[in-house]
């Protein structure tokens, strides 16, 4: 039998969510037993392939990139997790949403800057009027909330995906 | 000793004094339903809606808290149908306003995300209203932030009922509606306040908190409240 395609992905989020992937601690040679992990921060990868069949997303969708990327993943995961708080709810990253891009920006790298006060425009990422959950740009198969996700319930979730299943995630409920 | 009735609970005949809510009846049969406004000891307002049950022979869900219980009744107090509706309120109300658990003083102490927890609620279906919301840092010991206030009216009314100050109130309609202190005007230059904190520990979530306190540190009482307010005589 050939291994199941696990793919992770960071969006606007803080990595907290991959540490929590990382302390599956011994469930994690369970996953590596049945799966391989074909990309993320965790691979070499430069490019999200096709015929994957759990993706899990941590961040909030932040910048036309994160909604690029999104969609791809999309389009070639059979599976899409949103992986904790800010996947799910938009959370930490969306706090910035009262505030016009123009002016948040103005305010961090000009007004907030010690030196070299200009908004950085070459090489990074326009980012949306708002950053939002993982489900307002496309469909979410499961949503695993937490900031960041219990491990057991990650595990729990990828195990039960990997058998086939659509785990019950309503006994293992955590926000924040 | 008040005339008594009989009600049924999710099948199981419970007796109660007439007068009592179907809430209290619940609560005497050993049933928890889910609820956020209600507080014994002060004035029930029906304002969260979790507390939501089905009547036999009545075609809509009424509130629990504010309906009273009548001899002969035989109420559900949980379904498959209370559930869907439970999670739907808790999911409205995270999209209203701008619950960061993650960084709210009352992380994990906080009975809306309780109750998220025990219905199960993994998202919020509805799109987020990011409102741009303030905090009132102006009381020289407390803060109110409406980011996370879910006009409970919880504050209102044990400021009112059993402080007797009446600071609180809420003005305007709909999303609009906001907690306002006084006349609207800042917590600090209110004449009124006792500063008893009161509103502070009877509020469910990190919207109404003492100062000096960081993430996840502001546990409150609200059960102690209630049971002066139970003392003081003060209405289901
Ligand atoms: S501290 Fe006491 S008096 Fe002041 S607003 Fe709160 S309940 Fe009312
Ligand atoms: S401040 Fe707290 S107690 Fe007052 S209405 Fe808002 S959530 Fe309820
Ligand atoms: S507890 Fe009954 S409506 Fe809030």
């Amino acid at each position: 039998m050939s291994k199941a395609k696990i793919a992770t992905c960071w969006l606007d989020g803080c990595s907290g969510c991959h540490m929590s992937l990382l302390d599956l601690d011994e469930t994690l040679i369970q996953v590596a037993r049945k799966a391989d992990i074909v990309f993320g921060p965790l691979v070499d990868a430069q490019e999200f392939p096709e015929g994957v069949d759990v993706a899990l997303v941590e961040g909030a969708v932040s910048s036309y990139d994160d909604q690029r990327l999104l969609q791809t993943i999309r389009r070639r995961s059979q599976v899409l997790v949103a992986l904790g708080d800010c996947a799910v709810t938009g959370n930490v990253s969306s706090m910035r949403n009262g505030i016009p891009v123009k002016k948040l920006l103005e305010r961090i790298y000009v007004q907030g800057a010690a030196e070299a006060q200009a908004v950085p425009s070459d090489g990074v990422p326009g980012l949306l009027k708002q950053a939002g959950p993982l489900h307002e740009t496309v469909k979410v198969d499961l949503h695993i909330p937490g900031c960041p996700p219990k491990p057991d319930a990650i595990g729990f979730a990828v195990l039960e995906l990997l058998e086939g299943r659509k785990p019950d995630m309503a006994s293992k409920v955590k926000f924040g | 000793m008040a005339h008594q009735i009989s009600i049924r609970i999710d099948g199981k005949l419970v007796k109660v004094s007439a007068g009592s809510s179907i809430l209290d009846a619940a609560l005497a049969a050993g049933k928890d339903i889910p609820a956020l406004c209600h507080m014994k000891g002060l004035s029930a307002v029906g304002a969260c809606r979790l507390c939501v049950v089905e009547l036999a022979g009545v075609g809509r869900l009424l509130p629990a808290c504010t309906t009273p219980a009548a001899d002969g009744m035989s109420v559900t107090t949980v379904s498959q149908k209370l559930t869907k509706y439970r999670r739907m309120i808790l999911e409205m109300l995270f999209a209203e306003r701008n619950h960061v658990c993650s960084v709210c003083v009352s992380n994990n102490h906080c009975e809306l995300q309780a109750l998220a927890a025990r219905l199960g609620v993994t998202n919020v279906r509805f799109a987020y209203s990011y409102p741009k919301l303030s905090a009132d840092t102006s009381h020289p010991r407390f803060v109110l932030d409406h980011n996370r206030c879910i006009l409970c009216t919880r504050c209102v009314r044990v400021c009112a009922e059993l402080e007797g100050a009446h600071v609180w109130d809420v003005m305007s309609r709909g999303t609009g509606s906001r907690l306002v202190c006084d006349m609207n005007q800042p917590w600090g230059a209110s004449k009124g306040c006792t500063s008893c904190g009161k509103c502070v520990q009877a509020c469910p979530t990190g919207a109404l908190a003492e100062k000096g306190w960081c993430v996840e540190e502001m546990a409150k009482q609200p059960a102690r409240v209630s049971r002066l307010a139970v003392i003081r005589g003060g209405g289901q």
